[in-house]
């Protein structure tokens, strides 16, 4: 059977939960993505077989769905589940910052202040993890 | 229009649901050797159905309701699994990680505010 390409786990402990915390964060980033291009796709979804498999940014964002959940598995392996949970929150994070950009929806306070806020409890979380 | 309620109670669910789906995620990972094929574990399976079950909770939850009264109640799953991580998996509960979690409650909270 063929190994996952995955480097074999971590010698020390802080290792292996950087590891673990790098995994989630990039998962985060995959969702965001994953979330705009199922956006995308819902705009023109039709209950239709041919309509469904040429609807491109729906199947792209459920196959990002997907590599997500292998990624977050494989960090839920190696790390705690109270620190690597909360991590997901920044999801809103990209979301916010994305739709500023990309649909030129403009910023807010509360918005600004929530994006804020999660990073810091996101950075809080980490250490918590680290120590 | 669902009443608030109703939306409210589907989202309740969908976070009840969903952090069952990451304890499901956690106990299946431990199974995980490096193989393909050790991926296809029953409680993997659990937790990833566990989690589709919870986007659909969430998708009816959101259909028609406020986002800003919603979004605080998405991020109560981080408290259930901060929870179940101390129930199931014995992991220490600190000052620092309920700091980090209020911190991230509260962000949420206004992100969906800002909506």
């Amino acid at each position: 059977m063929s190994t996952i390409a995955t480097t074999p786990i971590a010698d020390t402990p802080a290792a292996t939960r950087r590891r673990s915390i790098i995994l989630v964060f990039l998962c985060t980033i995959i969702g965001t993505a994953a979330q705009l291009l199922m956006k995308t796709g819902m705009e023109h979804f039709r209950l239709d077989p041919i309509a469904l498999l040429t609807n491109y940014p729906l199947i792209a964002g459920y196959a990002l769905y997907g590599i997500n959940t292998v990624l977050l598995v494989l960090a839920l392996r190696d790390g705690e589940l109270s620190v690597l949970y909360p991590i997901i929150a920044l999801t809103y994070v990209w979301v916010t910052l994305a739709s500023y950009i990309h649909l030129h929806e403009s910023p807010n306070i509360f918005k600004n202040v929530g994006v804020v806020a999660i990073i810091l409890g996101v950075i809080v979380i980490g250490r918590a993890g680290s120590k | 229009m669902t009443p608030l309620y109703v939306s409210l109670m589907l989202v309740l669910a969908a976070t009840i649901v969903g952090s069952f789906g990451a304890v499901f995620l956690k106990m299946g990972a431990s199974e995980i050797d490096g193989s393909v094929l050790s991926f296809a574990n029953s409680r993997l399976a659990i937790g990833v159905a566990l989690y589709l079950g919870s986007s659909v909770f969430y998708a009816f939850g959101i259909k028609g309701a406020q986002l800003s009264v919603v979004y605080p109640m998405v991020s109560l799953s981080n408290v259930w699994a901060l929870l179940w991580a101390r129930w199931f998996f014995k992991e220490p509960l600190n000052k620092t990680k309920i700091l980090g979690l209020v911190l991230i409650l509260f962000g949420v909270t206004f992100v969906g505010l800002g909506n």
